[in-house]
């Protein structure tokens, strides 16, 4: 098959900006395809139009977000130079191993047969299964993130954030910044998981920006007199058709806050349904308590043409994508026959120095912030897992006290991840509690298998492939 | 649900939810403006016939599946809002959509 393109990047994020960026700066034809109207994937959302309005919503945001506008900037020249081919509101739905990509755009489908694949599709929010997740007024902390850079809109009436991860207080400063009443904070953070990450301190001062932005964010929620709470437990959201008020134990006690909206967070992990789809080979990461390809030195999977770059392949954030996206750029260009071993040695060297000193922060997030057994392994019964099936953890359980062996078995006795999420906000979590059921290890337990269509494309898309 | 922020200056336009006006700001995806318009629901549940409101907003949860100018099943945080858009709530089982 002859290719349309040199190399195909999917998603618009830092990864995907630098990858495209470093890749046609060598002379190879890129296509870049992206969901989004806009380049800057989630964390950069809407940076052009946000920065090129001057609205106030900026300020708000912070520094970490207006970084974005130089990438994006030099991004759009390049796409603008005719140097890359970007597509957007584009859905990739079908990827297949001799690295063709199926899209659907402006309501028809079309494919590009490419010689390199960068996948770099990110990262979701973990999935956060606490009783009452399901009801309406209930959200990803970073869907209200999302409502204040594309929507410039704030949650009406108080607002609960809870869980854990530099994000939850972020997104807790940022509503406060907007006007929003943040009713409580409530972490899951023990004093236990403190005293577990402390060993992973020095190392961490080596990346002491973070540190110091953790400590600002809380100044600056302590200064707004937002109530905190630390050590929650046993959380969950309580309402018949809608939230109406967030409960949890503190300290011993059983308590409750009124609150319409709910805004829930574990941190990140990476979005693996491409790369699963396509059969590249994952890997469990106990620290980070989530699946991600596993990767070579250059961002390579294990299917030969496809690199992963960004948090798509193991989180460490917006900056280290960017790093990585441009390592990945390069691979693609010695690959292709655009730059020779010791070129590309001499070039990845200064990125890798840097990308060493945004992952020395890792460690003690991950052990800081490991998400608590009750999110992993829902205690109660009742609560939701699967949220497109509706499947609850006691069935699960049950299902593997029938025989049940593993998460594509279950498919077959509850239907769980084959609605149409496709596992992405439950596959975690059936995991996780055939893992504790069964006692085995999660990474002997493994994952869904994911097939395509990986986004929903209609049979008129489809019948309209050959008109 | 959601309220939008004074200074966002952005056109109005208007949607039809189930054949009521809705206002929405251009440049919106559809769910955005579902929330901002305390729409209440945009899918009920095909098992237990719950009502659901998006929880993600970046394409990975598929609670915000709506019926979009007659289109069944799209995910209305991925669509862009259009001045005079027939949106409707999409009650319980999905169909095939041709």
């Amino acid at each position: 098959m002859s290719a349309d393109c040199d190399v195909a990047v999917i998603g618009a994020g830092p990864a995907g900006m630098a990858a495209a960026e470093e890749a046609s700066a060598h002379g190879l034809r890129v296509v870049l395809l992206d969901e989004q109207p806009e380049p800057g994937g989630q964390i950069y959302r809407n940076i052009s139009t946000n920065t090129h309005s001057g609205a106030p919503i900026n300020d708000i945001l912070g520094p970490d977000y207006r970084k974005g506008a130089t990438l994006a900037r030099r991004f759009v020249m390049a796409c603008e130079d005719g140097r890359i081919d970007y597509r957007r509101d584009a859905t990739v739905w079908q990827v297949d191993r001799d690295l063709t990509v199926h899209l659907s755009q402006a309501g028809g489908v079309a494919d590009i047969h490419a010689r390199r694949l960068i996948v770099a599709t990110g990262a979701m929010e973990r999935p956060v299964p606490v009783p009452g997740w399901t009801l309406p007024g209930v959200m990803a902390a970073g869907a209200a993130q999302i409502m204040l850079k594309a929507a410039q809109a704030v949650p009406d009436g108080p607002v609960a954030v809870a869980g854990a991860g530099p994000l939850l207080l972020l997104i807790a400063r940022q509503l406060v910044d907007a006007g929003a009443t943040v009713a409580a904070v409530l972490e899951t953070t023990r004093a236990s998981d403190y005293l577990a990450a402390l060993p992973k301190l020095p190392a961490a001062l080596r990346a002491h920006g973070y540190l110091r932005k953790g400590v600002a964010m809380r100044r600056r929620l302590r200064k707004a007199r937002v109530p905190f709470y630390s050590g929650v437990r046993r959380l969950s959201v309580a309402g018949s058709d809608r939230a109406e008020a967030v409960r949890f134990e503190h300290r011993g006690a059983a308590r409750e806050i009124a609150a319409a909206t709910v805004l829930l967070h574990q941190g990140v992990v990476p979005n693996v349904q491409i790369t699963r789809q396509l059969g590249c080979e994952h890997v469990w990461d106990e620290a980070q308590r989530c699946w991600r390809p596993a990767l070579d030195d250059w961002c390579n999977t294990s299917l030969e043409g496809v690199a992963v770059a960004g948090d798509g392949g193991g989180i460490a954030g917006a900056e280290a994508a960017a790093l990585a996206g441009r390592i990945a750029g390069l691979e693609a260009a010695h690959r292709l026959g655009r730059l020779s071993v010791d070129d590309r040695a001499l070039k990845a060297a200064p990125l890798r120095r840097e990308l060493a000193g945004h992952r020395a922060i890792r460690p003690l997030l991950d052990a800081l912030f490991r998400p608590p057994r009750e999110i992993l392994d829902p205690p109660d019964a009742a609560t939701v897992v699967c949220r497109c099936e509706e499947v609850t953890a006691g069935a699960i359980r049950d299902a593997v006290a029938l025989g049940a062996t593993g998460p594509n078995q279950m498919k077959a006795y509850l239907r769980c991840g084959m609605g149409p999420c496709q596992g992405r906000l439950c596959g975690l979590t059936v995991s996780e509690i055939i893992a504790a059921a069964r006692g085995k290890p999660v990474a002997e337990t493994g994952y869904y298998r994911i097939r395509p269509p990986i986004k929903p494309v209609t049979l008129g898309e489809l019948a309209g492939i050959d008109a | 649900m959601f309220r939008r922020l004074h200074d966002d200056a952005r056109a109005i336009v208007t949607l039809d939810l189930d054949g009521a006006p809705i206002a929405a700001r251009e440049g919106d995806t559809v769910a955005a403006a579902m929330l901002a318009a305390g729409a209440g629901h945009t899918r009920t549940t095909p098992v237990g016939g719950r009502p659901r409101l998006p929880y993600c907003m970046m394409g990975v949860c598929f609670d915000c599946l709506m019926e979009i100018d007659g289109a069944p099943n799209r995910q209305a945080c991925m669509v862009r809002v259009r001045d005079g858009m027939k949106l409707r709530r999409q009650p319980g089982a999905r169909d095939v959509a041709e």
